[in-house]
């Protein structure tokens, strides 16, 4: 290895290329129960009872009476059950589990028990919600003096849509009671200690009753980060009194209908602009929480903390609340609300440039924060802003400037072009003192008498290939041939907390953890000595303490950077877009494995560009998810955008390690504005597009309109 | 005892279950044939791949009474090929696999690929891969592992 930077054979490559590697769902089940939920059909209900039949012998039912210690989940707040209390607040509020040997019987008991409900009327509509969940507002400078002396005024209600993260592996968790009366539970998941935390509660034991490991886990994207904690909790609960283990894997149609997704949103935009600068913004943004809190404050915090997008607005006021309505509660995808925001933000100022009769392109360059700024929170951006390097790159790889002339042109016929450019950044690690404060990471190293150095973090690899990327570290510090370091999945016996494995700070946070730790050992290094040393979590010096309350301060150390460009081609017969081109930048600091950060990019920016377009979640008039399937929730194939093209912009981070920064979810984000941005410029720049994901019929209703 | 009789992995093998038994389900459950993934269990994703005389198709699709006399081969056969260190070698140097479970049902189709056309356009992969769902890498790692697969494998198919 010459560079950390240079590839590596990915450390889980062969047990996975050769079908070796062992999923939850590929384990024997011999003497292990499965458990089935027995689900609400109505979006609000009161639960009168249950007709339970008879259970053959080995089968038995669990709900909320079975719980040892609360009903809660824990994740931010105490809301979400693990069975449902009195009411059933969505369609599929887990009411109770059966579990059993045979699948087929737990089944066919789970479609026999007879619930007895009382409809109630539920929310369903989340701009009409009254109930919110969270109410926050932060801001900085004079805005009504900005208003009172602005050229123009523009407003404009941005919308994002419901998604699902479509990780391939579906929600898999198993619980076995051990003989000393603690609770082992293992699975799919991204935050070992997160499902720990919570079960200790749910269960009603002591920290070293509860013992929590990782299985090989088949993609995350933020739907296994609060999840697992709720169907560990069903499956310990169950197996807890059946005294036997419990597994439950959810089925795709059960995935896409019951688990966590991205919370939908709905902004009201205001801008003043004066001489070509936009001097104040006033935003409104509502998340759709659903039915419980789950991780829902988190993602509100760090959306609103992205709504006025990459640029230098002096004068701000951002609201931000969540809403409850009754369908499935929301919660982490990958970007972690910024995603919605970052949509609304690019599509608001380019909609703002054009009424202007401005290039868009120039419009925002004109804007753009840079080095030394405040930033939305009245932190600072510390480090150098490289978008315009990036946006020259993107428009020398791609042709941004040519084709958007070329484009901008009256077009005729059937099939017309466009192509739209997106910029955002992505903050690194948890937001504000989160890290300091709650996370508090420790990662320690243990060197064995035979000389090789395992590393033990709570961090999790779901695919993402940080189990391959970490040990680089430490053979680098320790000058070992990197087959000596040792890691393992995370195990709770194990491992320090080293926080959870996301908001892309594992790298960033854990690596540079890591690393320390390695110059540590290496300097007390005895040969053929076992050897302990740990590195705890330390704030940058650099950092604006950051205070909730209001919003002040730096509510990250660093920001990743992307620029997107996506070229399209629209048949104004059926409405269909295809993408000819799409290329993207990213500024994460150094890759630790260029393969593997490309590979993140890559897969990022095609997952960002099914979220423009096809990936779509519908409901009825009951609250029912209508395409629960990949029938017809549909995500890109490997022909939907045969030329996509992700670069590396490195500017190196002084307190990631050597120069590493935030990766894993910077790539999702700004893909549907510049989706949009295109689609418009296809359809002849004469409509506003405010919302993503959009459709072929939609467009269609575009044609139409103007026709 | 009536039977399906059929070879799995090159083995002549008797199903005695029944004859409307989902292939993927007996695959995973009694010949224990996990490298065979049930990503969505309506033909949808691909991650349950195998190759039935030759043929790319979605195991969760197939009844048991349909490969009555034919060939099935899944990954647990094919891993025993030249064809597949191979696949497996260009796979890894260009970390084609992330979270790995669409992975199974990739190589098969790769081999479905090669083996009808050995030098295979990048446009060919891509349809060929139609078919066969990765949330993780966007393809472009995947397409490329194929495409220097058949350099590399020059011969071999």
């Amino acid at each position: 290895m010459t560079s950390i930077s240079d590839p590596v054979v990915k450390r889980d490559h062969d047990a996975k290329i050769s079908g070796r590697a062992l999923y939850l769902c590929d384990y024997p089940r011999d003497g292990i129960l499965t458990g089935k939920l027995l689900r609400s059909k109505y979006a609000k209900a009161r639960i009168l009872g249950v007709d339970v039949p008879e259970l053959p012998e080995g089968y038995v039912y669990a709900d909320a009476r079975d719980i040892p210690g609360d009903n809660n989940v824990q994740m931010v707040c105490d809301d979400t059950p693990v069975f449902t209390r009195e009411t059933a607040e969505y369609i599929g509020d887990p009411i109770a589990m059966i579990a059993g040997p045979d699948p087929e019987v737990v089944e066919k008991l789970i479609s026999q028990c007879q619930v007895h409900y009382e409809e109630l009327e539920p929310t369903l509509d989340m701009e009409t919600s009254e109930e919110f969940f969270f109410d926050y507002n932060y801001g900085k400078g004079d805005l009504e003096k900005a208003f009172a002396e602005a050229d123009h005024v523009f407003t404009e209600t941005l919308r994002t849509g419901h998604t699902e993260q479509a990780y391939m592996e579906t929600q898999s968790m198993m619980a076995e009671p051990e003989a000393d009366g603690s609770m082992c539970i293992h699975g799919s998941l991204q935050c070992p200690f997160y499902v720990k935390n919570a079960l200790k509660r749910v269960l009603g034991l002591p920290a070293e009753k509860v013992h929590v490991y990782q299985d090989v886990t088949g993609g995350a994207f933020g739907g296994k980060e609060g999840f697992p904690s709720m169907l560990g909790a069903q499956v310990a609960v169950t197996a807890n009194k059946a005294k036997a283990p419990v597994v439950c894997i959810l089925d795709r149609r059960e995935d896409i209908e019951f688990t966590s997704k991205k919370h939908p949103s709905v902004s009201v935009y205001k801008a003043a602009v004066k001489d070509g600068k936009i001097t104040a913004m006033d935003i409104d943004v509502k998340f759709n929480a659903g039915a419980y809190t789950t991780l829902t404050p988190v993602v509100l915090q760090r959306g609103i903390i992205c709504a006025s997008g990459v640029y230098n607005v002096e004068n701000l006021h951002i609201r931000g609340r969540a809403v409850k309505t009754n369908s499935v509660p929301n919660g982490a995808y990958r970007g972690f609300g910024g995603p919605q925001t970052f949509f609304t933000a690019e599509t608001f100022v380019s909609h703002i440039a054009r009424k202007l009769g401005l290039d868009v392109l120039e419009f925002k360059k004109a804007n753009l924060c840079k080095q030394g700024d405040l930033t939305a929170t009245s932190g600072k951006y510390h480090f150098r802003v490289p978008l315009p390097e990036m946006i020259q790159e993107v428009d020398e790889a791609i042709g941004y400037s040519r084709k958007h002339a070329e484009y901008s042109k009256p077009q005729t016929g059937r099939y017309r072009k466009g192509i739209g450019m997106s910029l955002c950044f992505h903050g690194a690690g948890f937001t504000g003192s989160a890290e300091q404060d709650v996370i508090k990471a420790v990662a320690r190293l243990h060197k064995y008498s035979d000389n090789s150095v395992e590393i033990l973090i709570s961090n999790t690899d779901m695919g993402q290939g940080l189990h391959s990327t970490v040990p680089k570290i430490a053979a680098k510090e320790l000058n070992l041939p990197y087959s000596k370091i040792k890691m393992k999945l995370p195990d709770t016996n194990r491992v320090p907390d080293s926080g959870p494995t996301a908001a892309s700070r594992s790298m960033m946070v854990v690596g540079e953890l890591v690393r320390r730790a390695s110059i540590k050992l290496r300097e007390s290094w005895i040969d053929g000595e076992e050897q302990v040393v740990e590195e705890q979590f330390k704030q940058p010096d650099f950092m604006i303490p950051f205070t909730l309350a209001n919003f002040h301060g730096d509510a990250y150390p660093t920001y990743s950077w992307a620029v997107n460009a996506i070229e399209i081609e629209l048949d104004t017969l059926t409405g269909l877009t295809k993408v000819i081109d799409a290329c993207g930048s990213y500024e994460v600091g150094t890759p630790i494995d260029e393969n593997i950060v490309l590979g993140q990019m890559e897969g990022g920016f095609l997952q960002s560009i099914g979220c423009a377009c096809i990936e779509h979640i519908g409901y009825d008039s009951k609250g029912r998810i209508r395409n629960n399937s990949f029938s017809d929730f549909l995500i890109p194939t490997a022909k939907d955008v045969p030329h996509l093209k992700a670069m590396l912009h490195v500017v190196e981070y002084p307190n990631g390690p050597y120069g590493a920064k935030g990766a894993g979810e910077l790539p999702v984000v700004p893909g549907p504005a510049a989706y949009i941005n295109a689609v418009e410029q296809a359809l002849g720049n004469k409509t506003y597009i405010s919302y993503a994901p959009i459709s072929a019929e939609d467009v269609c209703e575009i044609l139409a309109k103007e026709a | 005892m009536e039977a399906v009789r059929f070879k799995l992995n090159g083995k002549e093998t008797a199903y005695e279950g029944k004859a409307t038994d989902r292939l993927l389900d007996v695959l995973r459950e009694k010949y224990r044939m996990t490298s065979v993934k049930c990503g969505c269990k309506e033909g949808e994703c691909g991650a349950c791949s195998v190759l039935i005389d030759g043929v790319l198709i979605n195991s969760c699709c197939v009844a048991m009474g349909a490969v009555e006399g034919a060939s099935v081969v899944t990954l647990e056969g094919f891993r025993e090929t030249e064809r597949f260190k191979v696949i497996s070698k260009a796979f890894g140097e260009v970390s084609a696999v992330q979270c790995g479970f669409c992975i199974p049902g990739m190589v098969i189709a790769a081999e479905s690929i090669l083996s009808k056309n050995p030098h295979p356009t990048e446009d060919e992969i891509r349809e060929g891969l139609s078919g066969n769902l990765c949330r993780c890498t966007g393809y472009n790692a995947i397409v490329k592992a194929i495409l220097n697969a058949a350099k590399e494998g020059e011969g071999l198919w």
